[in-house]
Parts: C-alpha cells; sequence; structure tokens
C-alpha cells in the first residue's frame, strides 16, 4: 500500500522538507511505495527576508520569487491550491479548487504566520511594513521621500515573524539618514509591547546601549491599541501617545484559521511537542516552522532545520523504525546592525543566545546567505 | 484560595518568557471593563512582568495564587 505525505505550505519549512523527503525516500518513491505531494496557494515560493532591504531600495520584491515548481524535486506532486479544512479523524484534506477531499497517512502543517492589521483600529490606514511584498514597496516610496519628522517602529504584539527584524529596520534607518546626512532631521521611536527592547533578555541587553548610543529613542510597555491616520498619533494600552509623520508597524500576527477550526491550537498556531514537533491533539500530524508553537522565534532558520527532523522521523514511521530525531531548539540569526554591519546569534533550548560584535563580514555573510538560500530552499545547503 | 470568579482563564503554562505576559495582554486587549482575567503561568519571571505590566497599564492586579507548580494571576481591566 502506498503511503500518503501531505505537506500544506511551500515556503521555507515546506518545500526544504518536500526535498528531503524525495532525497531521503528516493528507493520508496520509485517504487511507488510513497507518494509525497506538497500543497501551496501560490504558485510561487516567496523568501520574505528580501523584504528587509526593499524599503532602502536594494533589493527588488521578485528578488524573493521564484516558480516552486523549479525548487521542488520532480518526485514530489505539487499541488497549487489552498487547503480549507483538515479532518484529523478521517485523516483527510479539503480544497478550494475541488470537490474531492484527499486523503493523507502523514500529515505536515507549514502554514507560516498571517499579518492581522485589523486588530488594531486605524492601523491598515494608518500604518506601513516590510513584512508583505506590496506593504514593502509602499513604505519604500514613503521611505525615499522623507526627508524629515518622527519616524515610529511599533511592534505590536509577539509572537511575529523574526524577532531581529524591527530592531534590523531602526539600525538600518539610523545608518542610512545619517550617510545621507539627515539624521539631524529624523527622530526615530522605537516601541516594545513588554518592559525591554527584545523579548530574549540576553538580545535586549546587547541591542539597548546601541539604541542609546545612536540617539534611538524607546517606549518599552508599548501595546498599541489604535492608530488616529488623521491625526498622525499612535496609542498604547498602557495610555501613552505618540506622533508620527511616518508609522513603520510590525502587524500582530495569526497563523491560519483552518487550524483552530481543526482543534490543533489558538489562533492558528498547532500545539506541538517541542522536541519531536508531532501535533498534540492529532495522530499522524507534525507542523513545523511559524506554524509550530515551540516558543522559539519565527525564523527561516527555524523552519529550516525543523523540516530536517520531520524528515527523518517520517522517513523512520514510514519504513517501520522508531523515530529517534528531535528538535532542540536550533536558531540562527543574522542581525542587521546598519547598511554594511551586521552581528550574528545562535542558541538552542538550553543555550542562551550571545550576539557576535557587528562586523562588514558578518553583513556580507548575510547577503551570501540570502543570494545561497535557493540552494537551501532546493535540499542542497 | 480565592474566591473570585474570572470571566476568561489564560492557560500559559510551559510557555516561555515573555509568551504569558503577551498571552495576558492579547485577552486583557479584548476583554470589557471590569472583567477579570485568570493567568495560568508557571513561569517565574511572570512573578515581575505581570505586576509590572498591570501597574502600568493602570489594571488592577486582584490577588497572586501560589499553586504547586504554577501561579495564578488574577487581573481586573481597568
Ligand atoms: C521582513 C522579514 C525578514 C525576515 N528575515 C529573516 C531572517 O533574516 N532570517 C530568518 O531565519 N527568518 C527571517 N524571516 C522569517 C521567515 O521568513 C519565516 O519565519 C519563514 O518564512 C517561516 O517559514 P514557514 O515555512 O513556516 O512559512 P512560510 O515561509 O511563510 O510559508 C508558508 C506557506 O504556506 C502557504 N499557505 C498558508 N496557508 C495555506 C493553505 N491553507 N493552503 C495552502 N497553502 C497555504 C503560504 O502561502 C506560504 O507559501 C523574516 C521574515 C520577514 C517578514
Amino acid at each position: 500500500m502506498t503511503e500518503h505525505v501531505v505537506i500544506v505550505g511551500g515556503g521555507t519549512g515546506g518545500t526544504v522538507l518536500a526535498n528531503d523527503l524525495a532525497d531521503r525516500l528516493d528507493s520508496e518513491l520509485d517504487a511507488g511505495d510513497v507518494r509525497v505531494t506538497l500543497v501551496n496557494d501560490d504558485p510561487d515560493h516567496v523568501y520574505k527576508p528580501v523584504w528587509l532591504y526593499v524599503p532602502f531600495d536594494k533589493r527588488e520584491p521578485t528578488d524573493g520569487r521564484r516558480r516552486l515548481g523549479e525548487l521542488v524535486d520532480d518526485a514530489v506532486d505539487l499541488r497549487i491550491d489552498r487547503v480549507t479544512d483538515i479532518d484529523t479523524d478521517g485523516q483527510r484534506l479539503r480544497f478550494r479548487g475541488a470537490t474531492s477531499p484527499i486523503e493523507y497517512d502523514y500529515l505536515v502543517l507549514a502554514t507560516g504566520s498571517t499579518l492581522e492589521p485589523d486588530q488594531i483600529p486605524g492601523l491598515a490606514e494608518g500604518g506601513h511594513n516590510y513584512y508583505s511584498e506590496s506593504g514593502a514597496t509602499d513604505l519604500r516610496e514613503e521611505l525615499l521621500e522623507f526627508t524629515e519628522g518622527e519616524l515610529v517602529l511599533s511592534v505590536i504584539g509577539t509572537p511575529h515573524m523574526c524577532p531581529a527584524a524591527p530592531l534590523e529596520f531602526v539600525f538600518m534607518a539610523d545608518d542610512w539618514f545619517r550617510k545621507r546626512g539627515l539624521r539631524e532631521d529624523v527622530d526615530i521611536t522605537y516601541t516594545y509591547p513588554i518592559q525591554r527592547v527584545h523579548g530574549n533578555p540576553h538580545i535586549a541587553e546587547w541591542a539597548q546601549p546601541i539604541m542609546e548610543e545612536r540617539d534611538i529613542q524607546v517606549e518599552t510597555f508599548f501595546n498599541a491599541e489604535s492608530v488616529d491616520p488623521e491625526a498622525e498619533t499612535i496609542t498604547s494600552m498602557e495610555g501613552t501617545e505618540l506622533d508620527y509623520d511616518l508609522l513603520v508597524t510590525i502587524p500582530p500576527h495569526g497563523g491560519v484559521d483552518l487550524i483552530e477550526e481543526a482543534g490543533l491550537g489558538d489562533d492558528g498556531w498547532v500545539d506541538v511537542d517541542k522536541h519531536t514537533l508531532e501535533a498534540e491533539a492529532a495522530e499522524n500530524v507534525y507542523a513545523l516552522g511559524d506554524t509550530a508553537d515551540t516558543g522559539v522565534p519565527n525564523a527561516g532558520s527555524v523552519a529550516h532545520y525543523q523540516a530536517g527532523v520531520v524528515g527523518q522521523r517520517l522517513a523512520s514511521e514510514i519504513r517501520g523504525l522508531p523515530a529517534t530525531a528531535t528538535y532542540d531548539g536550533k536558531t540562527l540569526c543574522f542581525i542587521e546592525t546598519g547598511m554594511d554591519a551586521a552581528s550574528f546569534v545562535e542558541f538552542d533550548y538550553e543555550t542562551p543566545p550571545s550576539p557576535a560584535p557587528p562586523s562588514e563580514k558578518l553583513h556580507w555573510s548575510k547577503l551570501a546567505y540570502n543570494e545561497s538560500y535557493w540552494l537551501t530552499a532546493r535540499g542542497l545547503l | 484560595m480565592t474566591d473570585i470568579e474570572p470571566d476568561d482563564t489564560v492557560d500559559a503554562r510551559g510557555a516561555a518568557c515573555p509568551g504569558p505576559l503577551m498571552d495576558l495582554i492579547g485577552t486583557i486587549r479584548s476583554a470589557e471593563s471590569g472583567d477579570v482575567i485568570r493567568l495560568l503561568s508557571d513561569n517565574d519571571q511572570s512573578l515581575t512582568d505581570v505586576p509590572e505590566w498591570v501597574e502600568e497599564a493602570g489594571n488592577e492586579l486582584l490577588t497572586v495564587e501560589e499553586r504547586d507548580d504554577h501561579n495564578a494571576f488574577y487581573v481586573e481591566k481597568a
């Protein structure tokens, strides 16, 4: 009997896993003992880290897009469609584009994050973001014309994709305006929901003095409640009001609705065992990447490592062997600290991060990683 | 044991910092004024994080109940 593995989501995690399985289960796929289907709702694969550079006019959104068909091994069945319903008892999925459901033996959810700006009144009209392709190009138009006034970067809620990216944006903006001789005319304010500048205390401790040195104002315990696009103000639940001329936000994030509807977890994040990545509420279901609620950052590097673990576990299960591979919380992040310097952190469940001194070499390493990403997605790196 | 009846409970046991506080903030965001939210957390950091935020936001921490392996925070939305 053919075992059917279905992966939902062809972003970083889903694509790396599909290629990993194609490689690992090469002979089983050839013999027809296993089928792997990858479902994505867009014919393109999108590499989001490119969006950080778009507002500064350093990259084009198309640099972050490739046809999924070019990235995924031919042994994988690629299906461009949107999954609308998961029935974990019947081990079945429904699609937007088809009437008949398909059945799975193993399901992997890699559906990523969704932006939910509507949670905050006025945010969609008043705020800009670089967390979507259209957001990044709209912000580019604003930023390139911005020569004086109040620039506010507000992190609205966690978890959100890439916890380093808000720090990177203010560090890059500071340096970019300085290099253009405009920094004295631009005030930069950074807001964060809790009492420090980053969720991870070690990274917060490292970033705070850099912000002070660079004259980046900080508002902590700032949970945006509403934005008034007319008056150009943003108000927090804690009662602070900030004026802005250009508002950049990290909008609230959620997962996808079908996860909550299937009873797999709240807010669209799947409750998983943080070591095995198995869903807690259903059999034969895994989750990885942003959608897996493990407490580690929503980062591509995490999705990549987790894909390797799920690939190994699935291969063992399919071969009737005990699955022993586990995820140890490993996370890697390059953090841009300006337009030509970056830091680097590496940590896991046991080891806290210790950011490396910023250097030009690390900045080039980040750019080099971004270029070689396409090899990662193909499963070659 | 308190006899306060919460309007909503947020079970953040097992979540790493700042998860429990962010879960509480998220629930308070959509609560009505006067609602009492109970937060369950087994993260020690919550013992400082939660009171600090509650005060900053002008809400009221009614009580903190120490249980065997976690704490229960009762917060009333202003
Ligand atoms: C500005 C920015 C900068 C970043 N920088 C970095 C960085 O430097 N380093 C780093 O490690 N990470 C970075 N990240 C984070 C990284 O991009 C994400 O964490 C990563 O993409 C998560 O991978 P994923 O596979 O979980 O989800 P995604 O890559 O988001 O993929 C999810 C896929 O699922 C599809 N999908 C969703 N629902 C359905 C459905 N119902 N049916 C079919 N398909 C569906 C989506 O269309 C999408 O293709 C950054 C993110 C942003 C926004």
